[in-house]
């Protein structure tokens, strides 16, 4: 298992696919939106959290479709099928590994990028506690959804629309923690319905996520 | 190495939910090797597959248990921004054996060692995934056309190296259209397990 | 009494639902037809809503349906992943299309009601939000299927994914309740009875319910069978290639 996890932390930072792909995009995306909806800080501060959560959301999609598929086309997931290795722990280190390639960095990044949205002084410690809480939720999910799409060619757009909706509870809670956040207000409650979204798919959809992997290998 | 065999009896494979051969016999021992052979789409992959145990049986036995068997097809599950070994440690320790010395000395590839698995040349690739397949410390090595894209001269690399490890006690079972020179390989003809009757219970009946 | 897992032969599935087939179906015209005249020529305007009330024999039933397929898909995907009857997933791929116009019709004509009451055709209110999530679901679920070439791997694959939808569906459902209180009204039918609007229009808007239901019914038969005989045909070109 730590075997699994190492290769592919490795393999991310060779590649350089994993790293540095998804926070560029991150940062690229946030940039994006004070040309979109204009430069009054006022604006930006209010939309800062939501946007930041958007944005996260999407740069973790962007590297969903390699937890799976670069290892389907090369044969070494049919080797770890075979292998001791069980393949619910197989999807579990799969996506804690995409989670410290991507989703970790993010939480790293969003401070930063706060400033430049402008983000209120109060909502430094919510956005990161809320990322830090939810990313894992959106790791597992993605690795699930991977999971499903791994036999398709070209199915990074189907990964998407299977993956969305269901990163709309994470989403809600994770930008609600960082809006309460930014506006001052008591953000406990949220932040623990994150917390348990997390704890639940983490416990439960790596199960899911073999299942499907199986079907998808026969 | 325990002396074991390999014996599959009257095993049905399905393909697309429909099957493909039925009737499969065989057996095979210890420091043996097997040779399928078959036109094209006659059901090699897909026997190969079942016997790994990536693939349910529909009707049929293995008397094997999957732990005993490594499967290899002619995708390699190498890793091109590793380097020779970093792969084959990550292999050896995922299947929990510690060869990776034996493998790289056995299979001449301790040149190479350093090397990421990207730069190898088609033949030294090979090797490499044959080394691979011996990290796993398995004793039956499944074989899916092997030796696709490989030159003369690989061939008999490779078949030296099948040898070795059917010398060690080992078993092999190859899908192939070469001849590999294995002397000791018996040879199995596909064509006439090829299915005829349908699966009958689940759901071909009414389908078809 | 035959064992109801009979019908999970699909000739057996076939030959009964085609005989029903023409009943159901014009029970569906009478009931649509029906229950439509009764519910917009002969029954008062609301006092505050005026005639634009009307809408709700189409809204509500078609909302109901939109939420009841998904879950009819979600048991036929149990009984598919614990029994292996091919009829019981070709049902749930057969539900699924009615099912995602089901939804939008309930979200425009939603819409259309909604602009003279609320004054605005959307908002972010949590019904109509989990509405166009179902939407969504539904979208992802036909995607799914039409992607994957496999018969039985597509719907092992969209098996697990309706369970797995279903649970974030309902997850969502909660998260969209916490994140925006709305201005929709309360369920306008329930079995409690209290709370239920007038029986005037409570009648006509039963027959409507009813409507849907067996033009559902209907509209499953026929495209089960359609999937039944696709499916035959492919077995029967995969076995001549066979041969």
């Amino acid at each position: 298992m730590i075997a699994l996890l190492t290769r592919d932390l490795r393999l991310a930072m060779r590649a350089g696919g994993g790293f540095g792909l998804g926070l560029s995009f991150f940062l690229i995306v946030v940039v994006l939106v004070p040309f979109g909806v204009g430069p009054e800080t006022a604006l930006l501060s209010k939309i800062a959290p939501g946007v930041l959560w958007v944005a996260a959301l999407l740069a973790c999609l962007l590297s969903l479709d390699r937890i799976f598929a670069l290892d389907f086309e090369d044969g070494s997931l049919d080797l770890l099928a075979t292998s001791p290795l069980p393949l619910e722990g197989v999807a579990a280190v799969k996506a804690l590994a995409h989670w410290l390639t991507t989703g970790l960095p993010l939480v790293l990044a969003a401070p930063v990028l706060g400033l430049l949205m402008s983000l209120p002084a109060s909502g430094f410690g919510p956005i990161v506690l809320s990322l830090l809480f939810g990313t894992p939720a959106l790791s597992v999910i993605g690795a699930f959804g991977a999971a499903l799409t791994v036999g398709i060619k070209r199915g990074g757009l189907l990964l998407s629309l299977l993956v969305l909706p269901l990163y709309m509870p994470t989403l809600i809670f994770g930008a609600e923690v960082a809006r309460r956040g930014a506006e001052g207000q008591d953000y406990m409650t949220p932040l623990l319905m994150l917390a348990g979204i997390s704890a639940a798919t983490l416990a439960l959809l790596p199960f899911a996520s073999a299942t499907v992997l199986r079907v998808n290998l026969r | 190495m325990i002396a074991m065999e390999l014996r599959v009896d009257n095993l049905t494979v399905a393909r697309g939910g429909l099957p493909v051969l039925e009737g499969v016999s065989f057996a095979l021992t210890a420091g043996r090797a097997l040779v399928l052979r078959g036109p094209n789409g006659c059901g090699k992959t897909t026997l190969l597959r079942t016997i790994a145990g990536l693939q349910p049986a529909p009707v049929g036995e293995i008397s094997l248990d999957r732990e005993a068997m490594a499967y290899g097809a002619h995708a390699d599950g190498l890793k091109a921004t590793l380097t020779v070994e970093e792969n084959l440690t990550f292999w050896a320790q995922a299947f929990g054996t510690d060869q990776v010395e034996a493998a790289i000395a056995s299979f001449n590839l301790d040149e190479l060692r350093t090397r990421t698995a990207g730069t190898l040349s088609a033949g030294q690739k090979r090797r490499l995934g044959l080394a691979r397949l011996m990290v796993t410390g398995r004793p039956v090595w499944i074989l899916d056309e092997p030796t696709v894209s490989l030159d003369a001269w690989s061939v008999k690399l490779f078949a030296d190296v099948v040898r070795e490890h059917l010398k060690a006690g080992g078993m092999a079972l190859l899908a192939t259209h070469i001849d590999l020179g294995l002397e000791e390989a018996d040879e199995l003809e596909l064509e006439p397990f090829k299915a005829v009757s349908s699966l009958g219970d689940s759901f071909d009946e009414a389908f078809l | 009494m035959a064992s109801f897992w009979e019908y999970a032969n699909p000739l057996k599935f076939m030959r009964t639902t085609e005989r029903i087939f023409p009943f159901v179906t014009w029970a569906a015209v009478v009931c649509f037809l029906g229950g439509l005249i009764w519910g917009f020529f002969f029954t008062p305007d609301d006092y505050r809503q005026g005639s634009t009330v009307k809408i709700f024999y189409i809204h509500v039933p078609s909302a109901m349906m939109a939420i009841n397929i998904w879950v009819m898909m979600l048991v036929t995907s149990l009984v598919w992943i614990v029994r292996r009857h091919h009829v019981s997933a070709l049902a749930a791929r057969a539900a699924a299309p009615v099912g995602a116009v089901m939804t939008l019709v309930a979200l425009f004509t939603g819409a259309i009601w909604g602009q003279p009451m609320w004054g605005t055709w959307w908002a972010w209110d949590p019904r109509l939000t989990s509405f166009l999530i179902l939407f969504l679901f539904y979208l992802g679920y036909m995607a799914l299927w039409a992607a994957i070439d496999d018969d039985d791997t597509a719907a092992d694959l969209t098996s697990v994914l309706c369970l797995v939808g279903s649970v974030f569906a309902l997850l969502s459902r909660y998260a969209v309740n916490f994140w925006n209180q709305g201005l929709h009204q309360a369920a306008s039918l329930s079995l409690d009875k209290e709370e239920n609007v007038a029986d005037v229009f409570w009648y006509p808007a039963l027959v409507c319910i009813a409507g849907f239901v067996l033009l559902f019914v209907a509209l499953v038969i026929i495209r089960t069978n359609t999937e039944i005989r696709a499916r035959r045909m492919r077995a029967l070109l995969a076995r001549e290639r066979q041969a």
